[in-house]
């Protein structure tokens, strides 16, 4: 945040009073000229094979235009927003005030939780009970889920400054661990949770003993080859996992009531009329309360010395050991613990899925979850959740863009992942340091002072 | 050195070679117990190979470096330890700690020896209060059973967490670094950010502090608290010091005793006077020839601080042409500065 205020402020006394609508309305009308040269003939055209095997030439003004208005406005836009900082840096006072995220989350967290709780509620009174499935399962369910990844991940990534990207293997594990025992010993769900839990973080710290000497890039692709491993056991162990055909593992049930319509049935039993509504509903309150208890652990580990001991390990290592701390130590125990809630959230996503293939716990997952930790920012929790939002509302978001049909002629759920892609270059164009680049003291003598992002280092691996 | 002084650490033939180059050659000396033991030697001499080799981060080629914890309990018991595969065996009051058979972090864990950086080595990301705070670790993982007595709450931990906090206020007052508490450390200036690393060093209890280099940088007011620093740690905490350093005033000044290296090699030990006076120190210092040593030795004795005559260093000695390029570099920007 700082050393954009810097500079701004040295080229400061050359900032207008006023922002100069004529020189951007200038510049976004070039911009949109060079937009239709370049874009005339690759977007304006396209080439169509008529039935006689004739290349016709379609023309797509509709489209083209809708580049260049985009192109136009974003200049547009672009100038304000420069113009605007810079006069904003003109204005500041000499003191840098940073918001403190732990005030922040003081009072957004309890809110925040509020809301997730009249969630499933608030969808049935608004929209009705037919847009249960799509938005609290497919939106506040696989939110949640990732927000769980994303705060496991984080233990490992965000405080100890180990980059793993292969951390969807404890997701795996997780999954995995809960489908067996429930297949074959006919566990439940809650009795397989913690199992889940415990094998996921046993793998962490199997991992954690070869790849403790490693550091930066070399872990990062021993990690991804230890996710890769866990996936190609998962999909040629036949016998033992199904293989690709997948396992189908039994749907949670409500504390030994099964969420069916026979007569001893939840509805039933609570006389209500049978929607598979409800075992969605249940399923949210209990990634809900998964992810609470995550966050929890994390913020109490934080205060704690295991958690100031990773965050020092981020710092410095050689440090670390200086003072007499056992590095080796505490690696394993931010790999155990973070693979841990990997775990738990492992147990829930075949719980909820019900059916379980290696295809769930490809490469792009852990990416994606890295991708919310870094977006996020930091170690801070609450950057996890606006960047889980932000990529998997988004992303979930994106899927209803038919409305783009008659101006792009094409179908627009295509260009979905695009958008995400190019979504995530502009969110670190604008924070480098993802959404919350802060980090708030564990403890303080006289005031909690924020620290920013110049001080705190990303880790070395 | 007094006899009166018991050794604390003792380093014996300690060699360490990388490759083909020999970084320390049969290296031999002692640090008492009370006492400041200063290190010194021109640059490359390798008087950080030697930190490193005491504090665990390299593994000497040779040689044995003993850390004593009470009395010394003489050479039999010595000789027993090595002759195990043992790094450390209770004896009496005390221990014995062979130094090299130890990981690096059980040295400043368990045998007390505690050392600083050249380059600062703090956590700056971290407030200065939780950088002293995360130097008591060992402690509060203990007190706080290993996390899960600190997770639920215990009022023991608590208690211990207080008492650290204490700890940390102390050495912050100590250091004049109490106001700073808050601010992360990276936003110090570099003589906070030297004192804070000693505080840092001093919270984990050690019997034996490794300095490296603590003055550099610092202006003469802040060279001059460093020395009562120093003095204050020795005299108050009953904490040895072993420090390496180029500030000659911070040398003499407070040192009881001083080793001087040079290409690996011991050219000198003994009190400051001693060290002062003697002609092959200072011509490693200034690589001088033996004909020019007697203007040299009349220039640099008056004064505490070893300063270089200006035209005379160049490089003049056949055997010792290669190194005397970097010398004389070195001690004309010294000349220079004066």
């Amino acid at each position: 945040m700082s050393a954009p205020v810097r500079a701004d402020s040295a080229s400061a006394s050359e900032v207008p009073g006023h922002f100069d609508a004529g020189k951007a309305l200038k510049e976004a009308l070039l911009a949109a000229l060079v937009a239709f040269g370049l874009f005339s003939l690759i977007i304006g055209l396209k080439t169509n094979q008529a039935q006689t095997n004739e290349i016709v030439l379609q023309a797509r003004p509709g489209l083209l235009a809708s580049f260049i208005a985009a192109i136009f406005f974003g200049s547009l836009i672009r100038s304000y927003v420069v113009w605007n900082r810079a006069h904003a840096a003109q204005n500041r006072v000499a003191t840098k005030s940073r918001v403190d995220m732990q005030k922040v989350e003081r009072v957004a967290l309890p809110i925040f939780v509020a809301f997730l709780v009249v969630f499933p509620w608030l969808v049935i009174k608004i929209a009705g009970w037919g847009a249960v499935p799509k938005w609290v399962d497919n939106f506040g369910i696989l939110i949640l889920i990732y927000i769980m990844l994303g705060w496991g991940l984080n233990i490992v990534v965000g405080l100890a400054g180990l980059l793993d990207l292969g951390y969807v293997a404890f997701y795996a594990i997780g999954s995995y661990t809960y489908a067996l025992l429930a297949m074959h010993f006919g566990w439940s769900f809650w009795l397989a949770l913690p199992v889940a839990g415990v094998m996921a973080a046993m793998w962490g710290v199997l991992l954690g003993f070869p790849v403790l000497r490693l550091r930066g890039d070399y872990l990062a692709i021993v990690t991804l080859a230890f996710g890769e491993i866990i996936y190609l056991v998962a999909l040629n162990w036949r016998d033992f996992t199904g293989g690709g055909a997948g396992i189908s593992a039994p749907r949670i049930n409500f504390f030994g009531i099964p969420f069916n319509a026979e007569p001893d049935g939840f509805s039933a039993r609570f006389g209500l009329e049978h929607s598979p509504a409800y075992r969605t509903i249940f399923l949210f309150y209990v990634i809900l309360v998964l992810s609470l208890i995550t966050a929890w652990v994390t913020l109490r580990l934080k205060r704690l010395p295991v958690g100031r001991a990773w965050e020092a390990l981020r710092e410095d290592e050689i440090a670390c050991r200086a003072i007499g701390m056992n590095t080796t130590n505490t690696k394993l125990t931010a790999f155990a613990i973070g693979a841990m809630f990997g775990g738990f959230a492992g147990a829930f996503f075949g719980a909820r899925q019900a059916f379980i293939t290696p295809e769930s716990f490809i490469f792009i997952e852990s990416a994606l979850i890295l991708a919310i930790v870094v977006l996020g920012g930091m170690g801070s929790l609450i950057g996890v959740v606006l960047a889980s939002i932000v990529l998997i509302g988004g992303s979930e978001i994106l899927r209803e863009l038919e409305f783009l049909k008659p101006i792009i002629g094409d179908d627009p759920t295509k260009y979905r992942m695009l958008l995400v892609g190019a979504g995530m270059v502009l969110m670190m164009l604008w924070k480098p340091r993802g959404l919350i680049a802060t980090r708030s003291p564990s403890i303080f003598l006289k005031e909690r002072k924020v620290i920013g992002s110049e001080n705190v280092k990303e880790g070395h691996g | 050195m007094t006899p009166v002084h018991s050794p604390l650490l003792t380093v014996e033939h300690l060699t360490m070679r990388f490759g083909g180059l020999v970084a320390i050659n049969d290296l031999s000396f002692t640090a008492a117990r009370g006492e400041i033991t200063a290190l010194i030697g021109p640059n490359g001499a390798g008087k950080t190979t030697v930190f490193n080799c005491l504090t665990g981060f390299y593994k000497p080629t040779e040689g044995r470096i003993t850390m004593r914890h009470g009395n010394d309990h003489g050479q039999a018991r010595l000789e027993a330890l090595t002759n195990s595969d043992k790094r450390m065996e209770d004896v009496g009051d005390g221990r014995l700690f062979l130094l090299e058979r130890m990981p690096d972090f059980e040295i400043t864990a368990i045998a007390k020896v505690a050392r600083t950086f050249q380059n600062i080595r703090l956590f700056s990301g971290l407030t200065v209060l939780e950088n002293l705070l995360v130097a008591q670790h060992n402690a509060l993982m203990t007190a706080s059973n290993w996390t899960v007595g600190g997770l639920i709450g215990l009022k023991s931990y608590r208690v211990a967490e207080a008492e650290a906090i204490e700890k940390a206020k102390h050495w912050l007052e100590r250091t004049r670094l109490i106001d700073r508490a808050d601010d992360p450390a990276g936003d110090l200036p570099y003589g906070d950010q030297r004192r804070l690393e000693i505080a840092r060093a001093m919270c984990t209890d050690p019997l034996l502090m490794c300095l490296d280099e603590p003055a550099a940088g610092l202006n003469p007011r802040e060279s001059a608290e460093l020395n009562a620093l120093l003095l204050s740690i020795r005299e108050k905490d009953g904490t040895s010091v072993l420090l390496i350093e180029h500030d000659m005033s911070v040398v003499m000044g407070i040192s009881d005793h001083i080793v001087v290296l040079d290409y690996g090699t011991k050219i000198s030990d003994g009190t400051p006077d001693h060290v002062k006076n003697d002609p092959k120190v200072i011509a490693a210092y200034l690589g001088a020839e033996e004909e020019e040593l007697e203007t040299v030795l009349a220039t640099t004795v008056e004064s505490t601080n070893i300063k270089a005559p200006k035209a005379k260093t160049a490089g003049t000695k056949a055997t010792k042409s290669k190194s005397t390029g970097a010398k004389s570099t070195k001690a004309k920007s010294k000349g220079a500065k004066s």
